[in-house]
């Protein structure tokens, strides 16, 4: 084994991937049977970055030669940088040392598209092909779905890979045209629309026949860009939800634009990645897949954009002034969910335990509510509660003013009258 | 007046101890581990001798009052080995048996709350540890990793390594609790390892395979060419890896 070669392709490949944020390594089922290697549960992070991203698996591309030239993408054919082309055998072992080692979770592979989709979704497919039938490897696999490959292939993939994903890159086909003219939106979803058929009929099947084969058991993800075209938080949204709803994705992941590249269709590369607002859209995505907030609750025509100052929770609580205050010990779970302050954990905790008798601040406290918060918002068993009239603003600005945003440079203090 | 059991330390001296407190019927007690304790002046103390048969009977007595999940919950939080915590443990066995009902949801119960975040942090440590660990290939193809966690969460990540790398023997120490666990493709057992004998840095070196090196170098570099900087958030990156691991991660030495 050349070890400086090795150490140079791994060096250029993995920093050509790193700008996918999906890392999820959950949501599999996958048995080590027979005494294999590895199985794929629930998700590890196995390590941390030091920009804080979850390192779960080894995520490379098999090749940054790529015959597309989408402006917002390192690897596009037009830049001029290091090339480099992994063998399927180079892929193969370095997963099997890294994951035998516990370093990793699986194996993330994607790719650029060199000659055309289907060369490329095949070698993706070889390599997942081998690892699981000639090394008996259970652990997680994740491939990227290559626009415009064959269904054949998608099938292939299907039964080998954990999740499969495309990304979307830009949440409209308009973002889409400006900056990779040569990929289009139909071309994308065509895949993503085989893989969901195929997801339900092997589910069925399974449900019949205990030995029919899993297929692609984590579902599919896909990823958009945010920040590099002007599409406000409310069209993001809307098409995130649009994938959620029509092709069953288990995640959709949203991306700060890293400004990696001058071109005059993107903002200029002394622009700061948006990472408040990529927060806050993931903040917006888990109150629409766990806490029964619907999109339009959260952002809308007249709202098009989230406060970037506070959690989208608290904003749509303080424009609900009208629902408020309920009361903890009475209230459904799906009203105390929505409560700015309140968890899944703790709601769940608050349901439970309110069946052996009345809760009051302390306990609420001690199960981890956050009061600050929640106070403005419910009434429990005590005395204490919340009886000026506030507007949504006050209320706003009296957390604001107790808490200390992390993402506030300047502390904002309230210059005093006298 | 309140009484002061004395037990060793284990989960079968707990339940001997709870045995104790209904044997005596006594009222206000106070549970410590012996070698820890140092008696006060007038303090009546029963020094509890840890029997099985007891211990038995009380666990039979809490499947009863509790979920199958509730009593392993319970002996994880016993494994957290938290100084005075004991006491909490106690109060739960005494709440459960005493109440009429099945109490492990009453979160509003002090005793309860407290053994359900006990829980929470011997899994987090457990869930750490699944993650932390960083195997290094020895010349007869044992992988062999060395851990410090917090609490003593050796026995519960049995199961979890057992399934994942069946087909390689492996070993976890723990250099905190000297001891540890080996799987020889079968079964694991408990080991104890004298490092007395060979603790020179050329031995050491020379007990792993020559690829391990290659591996060390490449999963480094691998991490360091994943990271963003102009995302770098250090605060973030230390409370998903606290400092105190570091000694321990391939990629952080």
């Amino acid at each position: 084994m050349n070890v400086d070669r090795i150490t140079e392709k791994l060096n250029i490949l993995a920093d050509a991937a790193k700008y996918d944020v999906s890392c999820a390594s959950s949501g599999s089922k996958r048995k080590n049977e027979n005494k294999g290697l590895g199985n794929a549960s629930n998700g590890i992070c196995h390590s941390y970055t030091e920009d804080g991203r979850c390192v779960s698996l080894l995520k490379i591309l098999l090749t940054n030669h790529c015959i597309f030239d989408c402006a917002y993408c390192v690897s596009r054919k037009s830049n001029d940088i290091k090339r480099a082309a992994f063998t399927v055998q180079e892929v193969v072992d370095l997963t099997i040392n890294f994951y035998r080692r516990n370093y990793i979770e699986g194996l993330f592979l994607s790719s650029g598209i060199f000659k055309d989709a289907d060369y490329t979704m095949e070698r993706l497919v070889r390599i997942a092909k081998k690892l699981r039938t000639e090394h008996n490897f259970n652990g997680y696999i994740h491939l990227k779905s290559i626009p415009g490959a064959s269904d054949e292939l998608m099938n292939e993939a299907g039964l080998y890979a954990d999740r499969l994903s495309v990304n979307l890159e830009m949440p409209t086909e308009a973002g889409l045209k400006l900056l990779a003219p040569d990929k289009n939106q139909a071309d994308m979803i065509k895949p993503m629309g085989y893989l969901k058929n195929a997801i339900i009929q092997h589910t069925e099947e399974k449900k019949l026949f205990k030995k029919a084969p899993i297929f692609a058991p984590a579902g599919q993800s896909t990823q958009v860009i945010i920040g590099a075209t002007p599409e406000n938080d409310s069209q993001v949204l809307q098409s995130a939800n649009y994938f959620y709803k029509n092709f069953n994705l288990k995640r959709v992941y949203y991306s700060g634009y890293v400004p990696v590249l001058a071109d005059k269709r993107l903002p200029a590369l002394n622009t700061s990645v948006p990472m408040v607002r990529e927060n806050r859209l993931y903040q917006a995505d888990w109150l629409m897949r766990f806490y029964g907030f619907h999109v339009n609750e959260i952002v809308n025509t007249q709202q098009p954009h989230l406060d970037l100052d506070i959690d989208p929770k608290l904003g749509w609580a303080i424009r609900n002034m009208q629902t408020f205050p309920i009361d903890v010990n009475k209230a459904d779970l799906q009203m105390i969910l929505r409560v700015p302050g309140i968890g899944l954990l703790s709601a769940q905790k608050i349901v439970s335990a309110r069946i052996f008798g009345k809760l009051n601040w302390d306990q609420l406290k001690k199960m981890g509510v956050s009061i600050n918060r929640a106070k403005y918002f419910i009434t429990c068993k005590s005395n204490e509660f919340e009886r000026r009239d506030l507007t949504g603003n006050n209320i706003k600005q009296f957390i604001l003013a107790a808490s200390q945003s992390k993402y506030l440079k300047n502390a904002q203090t309230q210059l005093s009258l006298f | 007046m309140t009484t002061t059991l004395l037990y060793d330390g284990t989960f079968e001296g707990l339940l001997t101890a709870v045995f104790e407190v209904y044997e005596h019927k006594l009222g206000y007690v106070k549970l410590a581990k012996a070698d820890k304790h140092t008696k006060a002046m007038f303090e009546q103390v029963i020094n509890v001798i840890t029997d099985e048969v007891r211990a038995t009977r009380v666990l039979k007595g809490l499947k009863l009052k509790l979920s199958p999940m509730g009593v392993q919950r319970l002996y994880a939080a016993h494994l957290a080995e938290m100084d005075g915590e004991e006491n909490i443990l106690l109060g739960y066995i005494r709440y459960a048996f005493d109440a009429g009902q099945n109490i492990e949801e009453d979160y509003g119960n002090k005793f309860v709350m407290r053994v359900s975040e006990m829980v929470r942090m011997v899994r987090r440590e457990k869930h750490r540890m699944e993650a932390f660990v960083r195997f290094q290939k020895l010349k007869d193809e044992t992988f062999y990793a060395t851990v410090e966690p917090d609490f003593n969460v050796l026995p519960l990540l049995i199961r979890h390594f057992k399934s994942r790398y069946a087909d390689q023997r492996w070993i976890i120490y723990d250099m905190k609790r000297l001891y540890g666990v080996y799987y020889d493709l079968h079964d694991t057992q408990y080991i104890t390892l004298d490092f007395a004998t060979s603790n020179k840095p050329s031995e050491v070196m020379a007990a792993f395979c020559e690829e391990e090196v290659i591996y060390q170098h490449l999963w480094k570099s691998y991490f360091h060419s994943v990271n963003i900087t102009s995302r770098k958030n250090t605060k973030l990156h230390v409370r998903h890896v606290p400092k105190r691991y570091w000694k321990h991660l391939t990629e952080k030495i």
